[in-house]
């Protein structure tokens, strides 16, 4: 398969070498002379030291016959011209865009381009896992991260409302331990009927937060 | 009628300030505050800073529904970006980009995209001056095509009020805008 990346940036470099070793043919755009230079001397002879936006040079590079063409610079306009220029004017038939600015993402679709992947999206998505929209908040880790302590604040709708906490089968490697009922925590006691607005507090393993949250938030729903 | 310039570099504003002057409500967007001292002090239309590839931008300034949309900052793609910003997202009626790469403003012109060249219009002005034949292509290029719509993501997809329509027609853009860098 050959393969034409634009963009020799850390993940154009990257990506790259590791084309290379899985045996694929592969050349790397870089405008840069100075960068160019820098990884012809890494990676060798792929390199080549023009413009990949220009229609005059991606020819040259063999866009015409390339399977891929991926644009990795760290400019989403560039991406997007080399893509629809690879995919419109050479014919390619797989193009992959990185797209910096995530709102783009819809308008490179739109425009014909094969895979968008958005940095700043993925690492967006990570984040909001861990931020309590969902009404589940990380307090701390405990060890190296094999435990942490979380807070379920108990909205309407939760279905521990109205249970004992002791009643709930909370999953197994997870131990609620604490209530704080409007700003006093008190320690669960066998009659402890949990109600709107405590926040539950409970130990467990990251792993068992799934199943918790069924317990003491209900169903998914967008905060 | 209006009319959104991206880029106000000497076209660009010169631009501004005919259609100003005609009567057109325009805007002109630059990345640098700078390039608004070629505005002349008359011009009374609205001249925002911001990137002029940025759908958020371009919306809140009031982009959206434009007349005429026209892409002339020194960066090819910025400006090809742009001009389809304006077309697919923003509903402009008719837009251009300037494309100073010959090969990319002949195929965005098959994409639907009006393009302008610099190179080809220097070329030929300069050939046409010394008596020689000039080439085939004077620099503007009119869509062959309607704008494609090449995916599966629905125009609405894209925003509030898009309405897609393929550009049509040309303007006249020529004189000295600095060069791609």
């Amino acid at each position: 398969m050959f393969v034409l990346v634009v963009g020799g940036g850390k993940v154009g470099y990257y990506l790259t070498k590791e084309l290379i070793e899985s045996g694929h043919e592969v050349a790397l755009m870089e405008k840069d002379r100075g960068r160019a230079e820098q990884i012809r001397d890494e990676i060798g002879s792929v390199v080549i030291a023009q413009d990949g936006c220009e229609g005059k040079y991606l020819r040259e590079a063999g866009a015409n016959r390339a399977d891929i063409v991926t644009a990795v610079t760290g400019d989403d306009e560039d991406n997007l011209v080399i893509c629809q220029m690879a995919k419109h004017h050479f014919d390619v038939p797989r193009t992959i865009a990185r797209v910096n600015n995530p709102k783009n993402e819809a308008l490179f679709r739109h425009l014909g381009v094969d895979e968008i992947i958005s940095p700043t999206r993925m690492i967006l998505g990570s984040i909001e896992q861990d931020i309590p929209v969902h009404e589940l908040l990380h307090l701390a880790a405990l060890g190296v991260g094999e435990l942490e302590i979380i807070e379920a604040h108990l909205q309407p709708g939760s279905p521990a409302i109205g249970k004992v906490a002791l009643d709930l089968s909370v999953p197994k490697g997870c131990s609620l331990f604490g209530v704080i009922r409007a700003g006093v925590p008190t320690p669960l006691r066998m009659d402890t009927i949990l109600a709107e607005g405590d926040k539950v507090i409970a130990i467990g393993r990251p792993d068992c937060e799934a199943q918790l949250r069924d317990q003491l938030i209900g169903e998914y729903t967008e905060a | 009628m209006k009319a959104v310039i991206v880029g106000c570099g000497r076209v660009g504003a010169g631009l501004a300030d005919e259609l100003d002057r005609a009567g057109w409500q325009v805007l002109i967007i630059d990345r640098v505050s700078s390039a608004f001292d070629r505005l002349p002090s008359s011009f009374g239309g609205t001249a925002l800073r911001g990137d002029g590839t940025d759908e958020d931008t371009l919306r809140r300034a009031g982009a959206a529904g434009a007349d005429l949309f026209l892409a002339l900052t020194e960066g090819d793609n910025r400006n090809i970006m742009a001009a389809q910003l304006g077309i697919e997202a923003l509903g402009a009626k008719w837009t251009m980009a300037k494309c100073n790469d010959p090969v990319r403003a002949e195929a965005y012109a098959h994409l639907g995209i009006a393009t302008v060249c610099r190179t080809n219009l220097m070329t030929t002005a300069i050939l046409d001056h010394l008596g020689q034949a000039t080439p085939a292509h004077s620099g503007i290029y009119a869509p062959t095509s309607h704008h494609a719509h090449t995916a599966t993501v629905a125009a609405s997809a894209l925003g509030a009020g898009a309405t897609a329509s393929g550009a049509a027609g040309v303007g006249s853009a020529g004189g000295t805008t600095p060069t791609e860098a």
